[in-house]
């Protein structure tokens, strides 16, 4: 990388929203039906046909733009944009340009190639989606409309970001969010989650903004950030061969993992924005942004600091547990039955994320609910069963449905903390390993490990192996 | 105002449309006697007043996220010039 050049990227991302319905009338919003069965005059743009705004759709603008520090405008209007494409059966889109909902928000990021800093979001606005066109191998290209309609948010960050890195560190905390605040599925290969980039370079200590290209068709986080890696060797290469940047809309090619001029679109854009007089204004009062507001989930990034300050967890603990809902969710209801949080932390990340992957289930289905992992961790710490013995626990109940508590007692799992017991089985792997022994007193401490081992055998792993180093170490050293 | 041939041009191209030089010409003097008619606003002092957003002094007109039966793509397709496997066919645009 030359280090000469400083890049700078903004980020537009749209938000397919998860209302039933489409944003301007009753179609249902359902992914993967037959072409153009979702469709009615209005998101055929019939003539006549007139839109009636989702009130849902106003619901989840209002969410997103809290969770981002938004202020939420007490008056908002919609837009016509007029552009001509054969995915846009009325010819214009119904959005919003001058006065959108939501304005001046931000989102604070971090990482470990890149010092913490704040991104800023210009806006975020509501808008219709357009048709799905197809080249499949008829003579024409083909218009499915289904998805013509469909609620969008676009959230539109300013150019703060100054690498890749920072641009998916913003992306992945803003996909975190709609997904948890339920507003979008997040599904980025279906398209619910669309990011284009605008990406320039400038010469270090410039203030003005060099040339930007858009970049499109970016629908995973890693090819976003391939796509502008490479945009941003080609711009500094360009340059620095004497040439200029034009500003332009440049799709990226995932196979190859360059990014290409769209020839066509080069003139510029005249979209003769006006006030769409199909649709009354906006009017969203405090008593309903606050509605919204005490209906709020918990953020992640709430939820991390809670983790890291109230629980004492570790910051890499944090982010795991609460990188996706259900999954804090899961840690939630079983720090609050089993009081400590480190044990908690190890298992869900540990046992429960591990089965839960392995058996292909989501982990609000997974058969060892918090109640009943709950009951293993309690066994743990009483020095009933062993953390290794746990796990067979875990896996019968996982099976079986059985507490701990019966699963222990069925399978007769409780460890073995009598002393008078163990010292039995210690003397018959004393007497069994004379050489060894003599070996251990002669100072090679690492036997210890093979003693603990025989004693954990012939007491079929039931022996708490604290209690069997603690024994060891008295009697050997005698 | 002055419109100007080149902007009259200009705006047909954006809606598609394909002028003869005598429509362009014609057109020119009925857009610039209309937006001169318009131009009359400007004598008005509007600083205070805020911007029109909507000829009808309503807000707020909304649906519930309710699902009504769709028309279905037979009848999406009914008046199509062009259709196939359930899409609308139009000439091949290439990305």
């Amino acid at each position: 990388m030359n280090t000469r050049y400083e890049t700078v990227i903004g980020l537009e991302v749209h938000v397919q929203l998860t209302t039933a319905t489409k944003i301007f009338c009753g179609c249902s919003t359902a992914f993967g039906q037959a072409p153009n069965s979702q469709t009615c005059p209005v998101c055929l743009g019939l003539p006549g046909a007139l839109p009636v705004l989702n009130r849902e759709v106003v619901n989840a603008a209002i969410k997103a733009g809290l969770a981002t520090n938004c202020r939420i405008a007490p008056y908002s209007i919609f837009a016509r944009k007029n552009y001509f494409y054969p995915d846009l059966p009325k010819g214009y889109q119904i959005s919003q340009f001058e006065l959108p909902i939501c304005e001046h928000g931000w989102l604070d990021i971090g990482g470990e190639e890149f010092a913490a800093k704040r991104v800023g979001i210009t806006r975020i606005h509501m808008e219709e989606d357009a048709g799905k066109l197809l080249h499949g191998s008829s003579a024409g290209s083909l218009v499915d409309l289904n998805r013509a309609c469909t609620p969008l948010l676009e959230v539109v960050s300013e150019p703060d970001m100054r690498s890749a890195a920072e641009a998916i560190a913003y992306l992945k905390q803003l996909h975190q969010i709609v997904v948890y605040l339920g507003v979008c599925d997040g599904n980025m290969e279906e398209g619910s989650f669309r990011c284009d980039a605008n990406v320039s370079v400038r010469p270090v200590g410039q203030v003005e903004l060099g040339t930007r290209a858009e970049l499109k068709n970016l629908n995973s986080f890693r090819f976003i950030k391939q796509a502008i890696d490479f945009e941003v060797e080609r711009q500094i290469e360009l340059i620095e061969d004497g040439g200029k940047v034009i500003q332009e809309t440049r799709l990226f090619d995932p196979d190859a993992g360059v990014t290409r001029s769209m020839r066509g679109k080069e003139q510029a854009h005249d979209y003769r924005y006006f006030p769409d007089p199909d649709l009354l204004p906006l009017e969203v009062s405090d008593v309903w942004i606050d509605e919204v507001r005490a209906a709020l989930p918990e953020l992640p990034g709430q939820k991390r600091q809670r983790y890291e300050e109230a629980l004492g967890l570790p910051a890499y603990d944090a982010a795991v547990l609460a990188a996706e809902r259900p999954v804090a969710e899961y840690f939630d209801a079983l720090v609050v039955l089993h009081k400590n949080p480190k044990l908690c932390s190890n298992w869900v990340m540990g046992e429960v994320l591990g089965a839960v992957k392995e058996n292909d289930v989501a982990i609000v289905d997974c058969p060892v609910t918090p109640t009943l992992l709950a009951g293993i961790l309690k066994r743990i710490e009483d020095n009933t069963i062993s953390g290794k013995m746990a796990k067979t626990v875990f896996t019968t109940i996982w099976q079986s449905g059985k507490s701990a508590d019966e699963v222990i007692a069925e399978k007769g799992l409780k460890q073995v903390s009598d002393s008078g017991a163990l010292d039995a089985i210690i003397d018959e792997v004393i007497a069994a390993n004379p050489t060894e022994v003599a070996e251990y007193q002669g100072g090679k401490d690492k036997l210890m490990g093979f003693f603990v081992g025989q004693v954990m055998k012939a007491s079929k792993g039931k022996a708490n192996p604290g209690l069997v180093n603690q024994l060891l170490k008295e009697r050997l050293s005698a | 105002m002055k419109i100007s041939e080149q902007d009259v041009a200009y705006v047909a191209g954006l809606a598609r449309l394909s002028l003869t030089p005598e429509e362009l010409k014609t057109m020119t003097g009925k857009m610039d006697a209309m937006l001169g008619y318009v131009d009359k606003l400007n004598e008005l002092d509007t600083d205070a007043i805020v911007p029109t957003a909507h000829a009808v002094p309503m807000a707020n007109a909304f649906r519930g996220d309710q699902v009504i039966p769709s028309s279905g793509s037979a009848a999406a397709l009914a008046n199509a010039p062009q259709g196939t496997d359930g899409c609308f066919q139009v000439p091949r645009v290439i990305e």
